[in-house]
């Protein structure tokens, strides 16, 4: 394992999060708070309890997916989307360096950020609302595997996209209502029989439940569903990243 | 000498049918300048980018300092540093960041006395924290020499490394090169200015068409292929050749004020001695008397010339 190159894409990408690193911050804690005007004081205020849990302290964690899943997929996509675009690929595909090094790399990187978005937003809802973490550790787990998995994802994207249109269209077209559709501000059990059906299907659905029991306790799916779903889908990116690069595809043409 | 790359039958296809390579074998020897040669779209970039992993092969096996390619890929590609043609660098990197990456990717642990000494040599020191973006175009492909330097290759490749480039840079970029030649870095470069690969190689390759249509030492290749011109300037133009140079192979040229005779240097006879002795026979007076060699130009035209006809 070549650490020292790890090292070297990892600090690499990450410096470019720290040149904007007041954009990084700020853009999150703005965003955080419009939603907590929105839903958790005007809307919020008309809306009982969900699940015994006051609306406001129920949408912390679907923010908190919702954020890092579509800021993971973005960084993942970007990251190695950016040397395609600019040309500085050739310097990775002509190091001593195996795929798995350039994923952990740029991987890593790209789930850190989102990590640390994932943070700042856990911390400016604390200003808004009353939180108790029931579960810390699992939070995390949770937090990092989501983080993880989605900037995988969007490492296939990256990989994937042949132009800008491209890197946007999949969370655009797909990600984005997925997220939206999967409970992040509305528990399941809330629709009709048939729609809570449908919404089986939809994956965000078991992580943000998942993450939502990390913090109060209360899960639409059970917990143990909930990890074996997030499992699942990093294997699946992780199986699909190995199978490019032994391919080539889109990288060696 | 040991040989750093060998080439064996190596090919490239492409999805839509299109052989860039078509069974290429070529062998370098270390510490020796070798200059590739060919037109544009001829697969010089090509060859490059499969011997440097950046392109998968079709077919054959590539040695790097006696290491394959692909089974011992982390060996070969230590070796290796490469230029690219295109100027591909992050724009908004500080210079000495990106350098330092390049090492680091490579695995070699920091050394900033090294990545100092090679930015010096550079001229690139005092630009050290600039943002690439800041720097002029001739500026950049230095930073990717200094990238392809940084974890000290021992088969430096450099495409097309002085196109577009003014003639300052590319005679400093041929220092860059006599210096790395000298600390034994073996060297490749592709390029289409016959001139450069005249002023610098020791071996010459010439590739058309995805074949290497030859490969010979520089010197050699111009005297097997060089025609060499005598042109013999008069005093008082003439109209036609005179009879008694009849015999000579010769061509009237500036309007009759002098006469061009082609013979071969490798030639036992040249035939100059006698021309000569002819000429004030024939009552000729000579003003100026100037030989010229073919330049590897054109030779290099009359081979890709021979291979379409």
């Amino acid at each position: 394992m070549n650490l020292t190159a790890i090292k070297a894409i990892y600090l690499f990408e990450m410096a470019r999060f720290f040149r904007t690193l007041t954009q990084s911050f700020i853009s999150p804690v703005i965003s955080t708070s419009l939603y907590f005007v929105v839903f958790g004081a005007a809307i919020g205020s008309r809306i009982q309890e969900v699940d015994g849990i006051g609306y406001g302290a129920f949408i912390v964690p679907g923010l908190i997916m919702l954020s890092v899943m579509t800021q993971s997929i973005s960084n993942g996509s970007f990251g190695i989307y950016f040397p395609k675009f600019i040309g500085t690929i050739y310097e990775l595909l002509s190091a001593p360096v195996t795929f798995l090094e350039i994923t952990i790399g740029y991987v890593g990187a790209a789930a850190t950020k989102s990590l640390f978005i994932g943070l700042v937003i856990l911390g400016t809802s604390a200003l808004f609302v009353d939180l108790t973490i029931l579960h810390p550790l699992p939070m995390l787990l949770f937090l990092v595997l989501t983080c993880l998995s989605f900037s995988l994802l969007g490492f296939i994207i990256g990989i994937w996209a042949g132009n800008f249109e491209q890197l946007q269209l999949v969370p655009l077209l797909i990600v984005t209502p997925l997220v939206f559709l999967g409970g992040s501000f509305y528990s399941i059990s809330m629709l009709p029989p048939f729609w809570q059906w449908v919404t089986m299907f939809n994956p965000v659905v078991y992580l943000i439940s998942g993450f939502r029991w990390a913090f109060f306790g209360a899960a639409d799916v059970p917990v143990i569903a909930s990890l074996g779903a997030i499992s699942l889908f990093t294997v699946i990116c992780v199986v699909t990243i190995g199978w490019i690069f032994k391919t080539g595809w889109r990288i060696r043409n | 000498m040991d040989q750093i790359l060998s080439v064996e039958g190596l090919k490239k296809s492409y999805a839509s049918g299109f052989e860039a390579l078509k069974g290429v074998d070529l062998n370098v020897e270390s510490g020796e300048i070798f200059a590739l040669l060919g037109p544009n779209g001829a697969g010089k970039t090509t060859l490059i980018s499969t011997i440097c992993g950046i392109t998968n092969a079709t077919a054959g096996t590539v040695r790097v300092g006696g290491h394959d390619i692909y089974a011992e890929f982390r060996a070969a590609r230590s070796l290796i540093g490469l230029v690219p043609q295109e100027i591909n660098l992050e724009p908004f990197e500080k210079v000495i960041n990106t350098v330092r990456f390049s090492r680091g990717l490579f695995g070699k642990p920091k050394n900033d006395a090294l990545i100092e000494q090679i930015l010096r040599d550079l001229s690139l020191w005092d630009k050290k924290d600039s943002r690439i973006m800041e720097l002029s175009g001739g500026m950049k492909r230095r930073v990717l020499i200094a990238k392809a330097l940084s974890h000290e290759p021992r088969l430096l490749f450099l495409d097309e490394p002085t196109a577009g480039v003014d003639v300052e840079l590319r005679k400093d970029m041929w220092n860059v090169v006599g210096r790395l030649k000298e600390q034994g870095v073996t060297i490749i470069l592709t390029t289409h200015y016959i001139e450069e690969a005249e002023a610098i190689a020791d071996r010459i390759g010439v590739i058309s068409k995805g074949q290497l249509l030859l490969v010979e030492d520089k010197a050699k290749l111009m005297e097997r292929l060089g025609q060499k011109q005598m042109i013999i300037e008069l005093q008082a133009p003439v109209t036609e050749i005179p009879e008694g140079l009849a015999s000579y192979d010769l061509q009237i040229a500036q309007n009759g004020s002098a006469l061009v005779y082609s013979y071969d240097v490798k030639a036992d006879r040249t035939g100059i001695t006698k021309l000569l002795s002819d000429v004030s026979r024939a009552g000729l007076v000579l003003r100026d008397l100037q030989t010229k060699q073919s330049s590897l130009e054109e030779i290099f035209v009359n081979l890709v010339q021979e291979e379409t006809a």
